[in-house]
């Protein structure tokens, strides 16, 4: 389908996209890549007035490493977070959930920002930002504020981020020596949204895992912490009977939304079978 | 709110300016403004592939960029990269190979296969099964596509050695 009439404008600066948000409120929506907006645009599911497009905004792109954390700018396309040394290096979780983010003619578009702002329950960058503790950076007329990504996801498609804001970083703590991540999604075709999607992290010390992190896409209407596994998981080492125990308590913790083709049940069960992937990638 | 805006892009090298809807799709730009119907429109919600054009020098869904996003950029098409004979090998052996039959799909597979040529050019067959998950195609599989990309990359290969 073709996308509704709308007016558009590409302001210069951040000033200037503040102004077009202030006048026109909630009828704009802001374009960066454009890759779920324009999507649902073209199947009528948003019906904005206008697009402030902020890809002429200069400074909002780049990817830095700034003292203990990596500062991704919104604007970052994901194949560049994909391809990026700085990201392999200090946070290479996001480099592993990269390539399962669609196809490579919408990683060329899309950003990280848009991504996050979008919150989709089944994307990848919400579960990596909530596993890794980022901040997400949302700026205002009235300056920055940083907001913890647990806190930022709070339904279906709906963020933290008040109308006034718009994001324009991303603030990821860099990896330690001794961290692991993985990075796991089932799908029935490659690039397709998740099905279920597990974003994991640990610290590896003499074989026991540690600040365990286990953070679920594709099961609720927002990255699901699965805090009842972590439980049985801190400080253990990844045996049969440790990765049985916090599969177990995966029940409690998650309480998945069934789709088309997947009951809450299916769901479940996948998502166990991730965990268990996930912690032989951890501590192999 | 039928705003217009004056677009200029370089389109396969030539400068064009068009006063465009913003809602218009690149896609649409191309071949209803421009007569460039070489990359098809389908599924219009980027599952598809069949779109794909170069934007910038990379590839995108001409069905996920307005028009309006591509000003200021160098849009290339399957027509442009045609005539530059840049295609050329991946042509011939997607014609080789029969890795087409309607060819509704050739020209995004084209666009794509291309982009991995150029940047994963020691890529495996699973990665070219990867690299093109996006592209679908109805018609002639998927096994040939990918026969001949690989001709064309294992090719590439041999000539690079010394």
């Amino acid at each position: 389908m073709k996308a509704p009439t709308f007016a558009y404008a590409k302001p210069r600066t951040l000033e200037e996209a503040f102004a077009l948000l202030a006048r026109y409120g909630e009828a704009a929506k802001v374009l960066a890549g454009g890759q779920s907006l324009i999507a649902s645009l073209n199947m009528r599911l948003a019906a904005p007035s206008i697009l402030v497009d902020l890809t002429a905004i200069p400074g909002i792109d780049g990817i830095q490493l700034r003292g203990d954390h990596l500062a991704i700018g919104a604007l970052a396309r994901h194949r560049a977070i994909e391809r990026s040394e700085l990201v392999a290096r200090h946070a290479p979780l996001l480099s592993q959930a990269a390539p399962h983010i669609a196809h490579v003619a919408i990683r060329n578009a899309g950003t990280i920002g848009g991504s996050l702002a979008m919150a989709d329950p089944a994307a990848e960058w919400p579960a990596c930002c909530v596993a890794l503790q980022a901040r997400i950076v949302a700026t205002s007329p009235k300056g920055e504020r940083r907001i913890a990504a647990a806190q930022f996801f709070k339904s279906l498609f709906t963020t933290a981020l008040a109308p006034d804001e718009i994001i324009t970083a991303v603030e990821v703590p860099v990896a330690g020596a001794n961290a692991r991540s993985a990075f796991l999604e089932l799908v029935r075709r490659r690039g397709d949204y998740a099905i279920v999607g597990l974003a994991a992290l640990a610290q590896l010390e003499r074989g026991a895992l540690t600040r365990l992190r286990l953070v679920y896409l594709g099961v609720g209407d927002t990255p699901v912490v699965a805090a009842g596994a972590m439980a049985k998981l801190e400080g253990q080492r990844a045996t049969p009977e440790a990765i049985a125990a916090a599969q177990t308590a995966l029940e409690q913790d998650l309480d998945p939304v069934p789709d088309l083709y997947h009951s809450a049940a299916t769901k479940l069960h996948l998502a166990r079978v991730l965990l268990g992937r996930a912690l032989a990638a951890l501590a192999p | 709110m039928d705003e217009f805006f004056e677009a200029t892009l370089t389109v396969n090298g030539m400068p064009v300016t068009r006063r465009v809807q913003p809602r218009q799709h690149l896609i649409d730009f191309l071949r209803d403004e421009l007569g460039l119907t070489g990359s098809h429109t389908a599924c219009e919600h980027g599952v598809c592939g069949a779109c794909t054009v170069r934007v910038d020098g990379q590839i995108r869904r001409g069905c996920l960029t307005l028009a309006v996003q591509a000003h200021g950029c160098s849009v290339d098409t399957v027509e442009g990269l045609t005539d530059s004979g840049e295609l050329g090998p991946l042509q011939q052996a997607f014609h080789e190979r029969n890795a087409l039959q309607c060819g509704f799909c050739t020209p995004g597979m084209l666009l794509t296969a291309q982009e991995l040529v150029s940047t994963q050019p020691d890529a495996t067959r699973e990665e070219i099964r990867d690299f093109m998950s996006g592209n679908l195609c109805r018609c002639t599989g998927y096994q040939a596509i990918v026969d001949a990309i690989e001709e064309v990359i294992v090719t590439r290969r041999r000539g690079a050695q010394p």
